[in-house]
């Protein structure tokens, strides 16, 4: 019986995990594919890597991109840093309900919505206090910041409750003020969360077609833009190539970062072991 | 030396460097956390909240050919006073118009369905990641995540590959004998629905795994112990259990998934009718910026419900542990 | 004289003239409806070790949380060496504070987490390293002082707390269930060497813990707490062989209680007697407890004695069964009879003869007679 469950879930986990990877397995396949039609198969070449990297507009858009995303990820993790404390540590304040909703709402709210709603607010603010005059970077980044800061604050949320509030009782019990007790025990203990929540607030701004599509004004274009106005006619081959070279960085990171975070477990494991072992 | 102790006793040299990095100690010893939290905050209801009265604002105007192509909500006469000018006439065309009124019912047809498909997907490989042993738990959790830090937009337009007339799934079904000719797959509801489950159930799963992880599995066997079937068990058990990971999954599948843009526009072309994709033609092609935002509103009335269910399952969550 | 002397010094609660050290003057907590702590008082001396004992959720450790400054009282005030703590920021208090989970920052090594509360003195970077080194001397830990917290065993990050929360000389220790998280060798290991550093440095201690047996090994005095109120206030002995009430009676050991109603009230004796033990008992004590007044007579299991044949006096203090259950514990046998009625009556003999050819003097289903002194049981009304 145990065992016909464990074939049943086998299956599961395979088709399921067929159904998430052959896509991207043939979009790698096809970038490779001599014929300017995508799917029709006319021999190996890389010439549409050639082709992407001699596209002055492509590198543009990608400097355009990681530069907000740099910016974003900075100002959300900072945001949603504090944020998370704030709804963790501070117990009640007024307007905490408001705040916490406010915090949660971007995570689910449809791009179109946010997207327009701060076009909108750009379009008023200049109106009435002439700032910001050109729409680009700035408000892309603002408008970043502000979805992204969400993720952050959900992350640190669960990585303050999960800690604890021990290690700041012990610190104040000790003797240190409040402010040293979040620049000496929370912030460092923070650190890891802080970091994930940098990553994933740059991997959401690199992302982000709507919200950009909408905020943005003349020239800046940002890549996800670029592949947009280029894909939507139809299959093309260099953008088969961009999307190899992302889903190959993103998992040559991704299976790093996760060896030295499984490395760095086993060995801590190994630490913990030995010490309870020598204490026989 | 005396006159200046003297005068910084009395607070005259209030504008001295010094007096006012004192005070701003002094501040931040004593309202520390109203200084933390006021900056997050007083971002969330400049660049969150205030822009959603704005677009409120804006679905009450009046379109014009101008730029900004709406008027002005309040109006200054000529003796100073203030006059509001609300028109609904906007709403009155989305009600009045059976295409705003088919394609909102379509969205919701089409993220429910998915929402289901994605439980159905999701829900088994949640339970396998589970059970898995921990090495291979660690490693099937990176492939969950995985997509997700890749580009959606790429991962949609993966499917415009597979899904095409000369694409694999066609190759195959003609090699398999079960066509002879290539069958339309793209720019359908089909298309649409494969590419929202395909993005979306990494959403459903990591929830699910999230709650799962937490389950005693000894429940399980203490069930079985007692007598149940497996199926008894999943039925008065485990369903039971992991009831807030699906509500949670769910709403994190069933509220983007209304408002979404790039699938139906890529996938489904103009023979899907989607929510997001009037809005964004709306804006983009006829430049209506009042109708824009009156559908806007409308969608965000439809999805407030879910959405402040979200945040109590997300509160639960988080303070629960 | 000099005796007397020296017990007032031992035991300065008895000292009506004795400044105490901590003063909680009707202290309150209140977490919305629920009330945690409920209007207590007490008094603390300096040098004691004193004990919270207390079933889970009783509300001890919200109260050694209030003394450590996490909490404010909703009523009532407290004071430590004279000054009265109401807001003063845990900070700024006298008191240190060993965590149940132990709380050693997981990013710092042994020396740093010690050397933490000294920094934020601001006392200078040698006498910190002088003191930090006696530190870990004391502790058996110099040579763990550059491990991090993950890299030591359970016992030696006890050890640590301690040395962290002792080395910026608190008046006050607080500890919150010290051994709670040690195995059972250990934490009889542990309880000494905390009482032999209480007794060397002599600072007072407060702590919490739900363990009766270390309460009783380690204070000098114990509160038993319920429900957010104290129960009875007490040494050990006193707590063990005088308890006020049931709850405290039946919280501490085990004891056998015999409900019954005054039918003889002398001035140096009482008679009780009982119907549900069916039987008449003889307590060689005055109390100032009216005729028919309801109370328990409670006899502790180890008071009492176990024969085969019938006690010489036939008139009090003995019941007879039949033995029910034996557990043969090594040191000890429990006994556990049955009397005529159905009444199930505990009994506890130290094994001081080794059973012949292994076979108890007494036996299953053996018929025996249960007695005690007129002085063993304790009369209680409430």
């Amino acid at each position: 019986m145990q065992k016909k469950k464990s074939t049943f879930l086998l299956t599961v986990l395979c088709f399921g995990m067929a159904f998430l990877y052959i896509p991207m397995l043939m979009l790698i396949v096809y970038s490779f594919n001599y014929s300017k039609i995508v799917p029709v198969w006319g021999g190996f070449s890389t010439r549409w890597y050639t082709t992407l990297f001699e596209s002055e507009e492509v590198w543009d858009a990608l400097l355009l991109s990681i530069n907000i995303a740099v910016v974003n990820a900075t100002f959300a993790t900072l945001l949603g840093t504090l944020a998370g404390l704030a709804l963790v540590r501070f117990g009640r304040f007024r307007g905490r309900t408001l705040f916490g909703g406010m915090i949660t709402a971007p995570l689910v709210m449809p791009e179109v919505i946010t997207g327009l709603s701060l076009l909108m607010l750009f379009i008023t603010m200049k109106e009435f206090i002439g700032w910001p005059d050109k729409r680009g970077f700035t408000t892309i980044t603002i408008a970043h910041i502000t979805f992204s800061m969400a993720y952050v604050a959900i992350i640190i949320q669960s990585r303050l409750t999960g800690m604890g509030q021990d290690y700041e009782e012990a610190a104040l019990d000790l003797g240190a003020k409040p402010l040293r007790v979040l620049s000496d025990i929370t912030f460092p203990l923070l650190a890891p969360g802080m970091v994930s929540g940098w990553l994933l607030a740059f991997t959401l701004s690199l992302d982000d077609l709507v919200i950009a599509s909408f905020v943005t004004g003349p020239g800046a274009n940002t890549l996800p833009m670029l592949i947009y106005s280029r894909v939507r006619l139809g299959l093309r081959p260099d953008i088969n190539a961009l999307a190899t070279i992302i889903i190959v960085t993103v998992a040559v990171g991704v299976v790093i970062a996760g060896w030295l975070m499984f490395r760095q477990q086993k060995q801590k494991d190994r630490e913990i072991q030995m010490a309870a072992a020598a204490n026989k | 030396m005396a006159p200046l102790t003297k005068a910084l006793d009395s607070g005259e040299g209030l504008g001295s460097y010094q007096q006012i990095l004192v005070r701003v100690q002094h501040l931040l010893q004593a309202k520390w956390k109203t200084v933390l939290v006021v900056l997050p905050f007083f971002w969330l209801l400049l660049f969150f909240l205030a822009p959603f009265f704005i677009i409120l604002k804006i679905s009450v105007a009046e379109p014009l050919i101008a730029s900004p192509p709406f008027s002005p909500l309040f109006e200054w006469t000529k003796d100073g006073a203030m006059t509001i000018r609300i028109i609904f006439d906007n709403y009155a065309y989305l009600w009045e118009d059976e295409l705003y009124a088919n394609t909102y019912i379509s969205s919701l047809k089409i993220s429910v369905i998915s929402t289901l498909l994605c439980l159905l997907i999701g829900y088994p490989m949640a339970y396998a990641i589970v059970r898995a042993s921990p090495t291979a738990k660690n490693i099937l959790l990176l492939m969950v995540i995985l997509p997700f830090w890749t580009s959606f937009l790429l991962r949609v337009y993966a499917w415009m590959g597979l899904l095409a007339d000369q694409g694999l799934i066609n190759d195959l079904l003609i090699w398999l004998g079960f066509i002879d000719s290539p069958v339309r797959l793209m720019y359908s509801h089909f298309a649409v629905y494969v590419g929202i489950v395909y993005t979306y159930v990494p959403f459903m799963i990591l929830p699910l795994y999230a709650n799962m992880e937490k389950l005693d599995l000894t429940l399980h066997e203490a069930a079985a112990d007692l007598g149940a079937k497996p199926a008894t068990t999943f039925l008065t058990v485990t369903l039971p259990m992991t009831w807030p990971g699906i509500a949670a999954g769910s709403l994190l599948v069933f509220i983007p998934a209304t408002g979404e843009f790039i699938i139906p526009d890529l996938l489904g072309g103009g023979n899907v009718s989607m929510i997001g994709r009037v809005l964004f033609n709306e804006f983009h092609a006829n430049h209506d910026w009042p109708v824009a935002s009156a559908v806007a509103i409308a969608l965000l009335i439809l999805l407030v419900v879910p959405m402040m269910l979200y945040q109590r399952v997300q509160a639960k969550e988080t303070e629960g542990s | 004289m000099p005796a007397e002397n020296q017990e007032i010094q031992d035991q300065p609660w008895l000292d009506p003239d004795a400044e105490p050290f901590i003063q909680i003057k009707g202290v309150t907590k209140q977490f919305g409806d629920f009330v945690a702590v409920s209007s207590v008082d007490l008094e603390i001396f300096k040098g004691e070790l004193f004990c919270l004992l207390g079933g889970s959720g009783c509300g001890k450790s919200t109260l050694l949380r209030m003394l450590a400054g996490f909490e404010t009282p909703t009523a009532g005030s407290i004071f430590i060496d004279g000054v009265e703590m109401g807001e003063v920021p845990p900070y700024e208090r006298p008191v240190n504070m060993m965590f149940q989970s132990y709380a050693l920052f997981p990013h710092m090594d042994v020396e740093k987490n010690v050397a933490y509360g000294l920094k934020r003195d601001g006392i200078d970077k040698e006498e910190i390293r002088l003191r930090v080194a006696e530190m870990l001397e004391m502790v058996e830990l110099t040579d763990f002082r550059k491990r991090k917290p993950h890299q030591l065993s359970g016992g030696q990050r006890q050890r640590v707390a301690l040395a962290r929360a002792l080395v910026k000389q608190p008046k006050v220790l607080l500890l919150d269930e010290p051994l709670a998280a040690l195995d059972k060798r250990l934490r009889e290991r542990t309880q000494f060497e905390l009482m032999n550093i209480q007794d060397r440095l002599g600072v007072t201690f407060v702590v919490v813990t739900h363990d009766q047996e270390e309460a009783m090994t380690l204070s000098t005095r114990i509160a038993v707490m319920d429900v957010g109120k104290f129960v009875q206030i007490g040494t050990p002995t006193e707590i063990y062989e005088y308890p006020d009430n049931r709850m405290v009676a039946d919280f501490i050991g085990s004891i056998n209680m015999f409900e019954g109603r005054v039918t003889e009230n002398g001035a140096d004796h009482i008679r009780v007697r009982s119907a549900e033990a069916d039987s008449e008992f003889f307590i060689d004590r005055g109390l100032s407890i009216k005729e028919g007044t309801k109370v328990w007579v409670a006899v502790r299991p180890e008071k009492i004695r176990v024969s085969k044949s019938s006690p010489d006096n036939t008139d009090e203090n003995w019941l007879r069964g039949k033995v029910e259950e034996i557990g043969y514990l090594g040191s000890l046998s429990t006994y556990r009879v049955r009397l005529e009625n159905g009444k199930i009556v505990d009994v506890t003999v130290s094994n001081q003869i080794r059973p012949k050819d292994g076979r108890h003097v007494v036996y299953w289903e053996d018929e025996v007679y249960l007695n005690w002194d007129a002085g063993s049981p304790v009369v209680l009304t409430k």
